[in-house]
């Protein structure tokens, strides 16, 4: 039974996203053209098949988000008992993010941030 | 509530992980190019490492939690990691700017694969073990690849990473499965639970076999070794030298100090299956060995095949055992860096001189690097005076006495075997005329000094073995305790 | 209440399939996505076996462990570029420049 308010939450999500996506199929005006029908519907005809390759580059900043984004689950941690660590643990914590912004300041100065 | 935080147990690896945070500041300053500056620092890094190591020699305490040991074992492998680092550090100078692949990073991943290393050697709970194998590998997959834009290296690079993270799998789940089997991952924990009889526990033993699958990778030993040869090749030459060198110690010290003080009790259980990845990989390493034309390669075989010598002394355990695996890693440091090292510096035709062939002719044209190239592969042979010798000596003698008699038979007649490939290097360097253009030394003084480092362990650790020796069997001390 | 057991069987089954698709897979972005349900399978059982014997440890390791995958992915992205870049192609079939 301690769940149940855990399943109301499921439950009002799914009734929000579903009326949101099920009443603009029983009221909305349907009008189709074939810019709408193309798979990316944003105003401009498509440039090149979805399969096509990208820009790699994309993907060095999506390797240093990886790092950075779960680095920061040691804080969440240390959050939690903050008080119990007082001073002490403080300078632990700016120790570890001290690291980390080496390393950011690293890939900055590196030029591992600017796209072109 | 907090652990008890002793930064006395981590000074010699956090003097190694606060060089290289400096690195990354000093790359970051502006500078005409060159980058042995960084190398400089780097190796003073690592010199300050191992006098922390020498300082706090006879301490033997257990901090943070017994996440972390200090203890004579620890500090020696200290020391043999250090003298790997510092001679990689020594002999890349050079090699790099020649191979235009010059680049502050390579130092700092050096020293940040050293930290792991020490995090390794010191750890007290399997979870410290794992990160180090992590810290250390995850720097040297890069590493393995950085001659970027050679089809090798790639290769390398791409093998070592994927094979490495999947036996990096196998390691985690077994930490995971014996900690369910034992509720701890402290090995001091583990070898109470292990004596109250979990040893029985299937959970324990599955996940001990996983653990020994990691191991088994990051010593090379057959049936773990595929990526070995290909590794060894793709990699820049100075890299090379540190996969078969640190990362092997570390390795090993890691293992045996499960194996001693976490599983003390069952020695039976797990010397049999050591005893078979032994045999494995002494053959198996030396006979695929015999058939190599590429020296980088035939190097990489007999790596494995050295494994299994090592694995020898782990079968017999003890202090006999243990201290013959110790001092026999300290040789081995020494003696592969050491040939490496002057593979590095030959060249033909302008690219890396790594063939068989190449060696033909090289000792009326440099006579000192073709007697210090053959002191190094009888070391590697195990011919006397040389520390191979010694090292194979208490390696073998420990396995009789502890009555694996056998054992140790398969092992004289596999170094016998492995004579044939090392003493063919010797009669191409002296007896052999060079056809077409010549093989020639690039001078280099850093990676000189490198040699004459190396050549000056291999001496003095086959002529006057004793103290050292004694040392290393006293490091094993503690943790037969 | 789900026993503890399931989690663990569950843990075993992810283990297995990573292990399978890292044998039979080609891509090596597949066979690493595979290396990171190996590594999953063995979070699960961490905090599964840490209920079993009521301590927080098991959660604790976890995170060190998705500290560690995730350096293992940046690596390993940044090796599989670094080589897509080289060869325009990714199969781990023709990684074979090397062989014996």
């Amino acid at each position: 039974m301690e769940y149940v308010s855990l399943l109301m939450v499921f439950a009002v999500a799914a009734g929000v996203a579903g009326a949101l996506m099920g009443i603009p199929l029983l009221i909305a005006p349907k009008r189709t053209s074939p810019a709408k029908q193309a798979p990316f519907e944003c105003g401009k005809d498509p440039v090149a098949v979805a399969e096509g390759r990208f820009a790699i580059k994309f993907s060095t900043i999506a390797i240093f988000f990886i790092i950075f984004d779960i680095e920061l689950l040691f804080v969440w941690p240390w959050a939690t008992i903050y008080r119990t660590l007082g001073w002490f643990g403080f300078v632990e914590m700016m120790v570890f993010l001290g690291v980390l912004m080496l390393g950011f300041l690293y890939i900055w100065k590196k030029r591992g941030l600017e796209w072109e | 509530m907090l652990p008890l935080i002793s930064f006395r147990a981590i000074a010699p690896g956090m003097a190694l992980a606060a060089t290289a945070c400096l690195l990354l500041l000093l790359d970051l300053l502006p500078t005409r190019g060159r980058k042995d500056h960084l190398a400089v620092v780097g190796l003073a890094g690592v010199v300050l490492s191992m006098i922390l190591s020498l300082g706090l020699w006879g301490s033997d305490e257990r901090a943070f939690n017994g996440m972390v040991r200090l203890d004579g074992f620890a500090l020696f492998f200290n020391l043999v990691i250090g003298f790997a680092t510092g001679l990689v550090l020594l002999l890349s100078i050079d090699y790099l700017r020649r191979q235009g692949m010059e680049s502050g990073e390579f130092y700092i991943l050096v020293l940040f694969s050293a930290v792991g290393m020490t995090l390794m050697a010191g750890a007290g709970d399997l979870i410290v073990i794992f990160l180090g194998l992590e810290v250390m590998s995850l720097s040297l997959y890069v590493l393995a690849g950085w001659f970027e834009g050679r089809l090798e290296a790639g290769e390398a690079s791409m093998k070592y990473f994927l094979l490495g993270a999947f036996a990096s799998g196998f390691f985690l789940y077994g930490i995971a499965l014996i900690f369910g089997a034992t509720g701890s991952t402290n090995l001091d924990r583990i070898a109470v639970a292990v004596a109250g009889g979990a040893a029985r526990d299937p959970l324990l033993i599955i996940g001990f076999g996983l653990l020994v699958a990691g191991f088994g990778f990051k010593i090379s030993s057959v049936p773990f070794h595929m990526w070995t040869a290909d590794v060894y090749q793709g990699a820049p030459t100075s890299v090379t030298a540190l996969i078969a060198t640190g990362s092997k110690a570390a390795a090993f010290a890691a293992l045996l100090r499960v194996l001693l003080s976490a599983l003390r009790t069952v020695q039976p259980d797990w010397a049999v299956l050591f005893w078979g990845l032994a045999v494995l990989s002494m053959t198996a390493g030396n006979v695929v060995a015999l058939a190599q034309q590429n020296i980088k390669r035939m190097l990489a075989y007999s790596s494995i095949a050295h494994a299994g010598y090592i694995l020898v002394g782990v079968v017999a355990g003890g202090a006999l055992g243990g201290g013959g695996v110790l001092f026999y890693l300290l040789v081995y440091t020494f003696t592969t860096a050491g040939a490496f090292g002057v593979i590095l510096l030959l060249e033909r035709d302008g690219r890396e001189a790594v063939a068989v062939s190449d060696l033909a002719g090289l000792a009326t044209r440099h006579p000192v690097l073709a007697l210090t190239f053959s002191v190094f592969l009888l070391s590697l042979v195990g011919i006397p005076p040389t520390a191979g010798f010694v090292g194979k000596f208490y390696l073998f003698g420990a396995a009789v006495r502890t009555g694996y008699v056998w054992l140790a038979v398969i092992g004289v007649v596999n170094s016998a075997i492995a004579a044939y490939y090392y003493l063919r290097l010797i009669v191409f360097m002296y007896m052999r005329e060079p056809e077409g253009s010549p093989t020639v030394l690039v001078p280099s003084l850093p990676a000189g000094l490198a040699l004459a480092v190396a050549l000056w362990g291999v001496v003095q650790l086959g002529v006057l073995p004793a103290p050292f020796l004694d040392l290393a069997q006293a490091a094993v001390i503690p943790l037969l305790r | 209440m789900v026993p503890e057991s399931h989690y663990v069987a569950l843990s075993a089954v992810l283990f297995v399939i990573g292990v399978v698709g890292v044998l039979i897979r080609r891509n090596p972005l597949v066979i690493f996505m595979s290396i990171e349900l190996m590594l999953n399978a063995a979070n699960l059982a961490l905090v599964a076996f840490g209920q079993r014997h009521g301590t927080a440890q098991g959660q604790a390791l976890v995170f060190f462990v998705m500290c560690v995958a995730a350096a293992e992915v940046a690596v390993g992205l940044a090796i599989i570029v670094s080589i897509f870049r080289m060869r325009r192609r990714l199969s781990v079939d023709e990684l074979s420049l090397m062989r014996w």
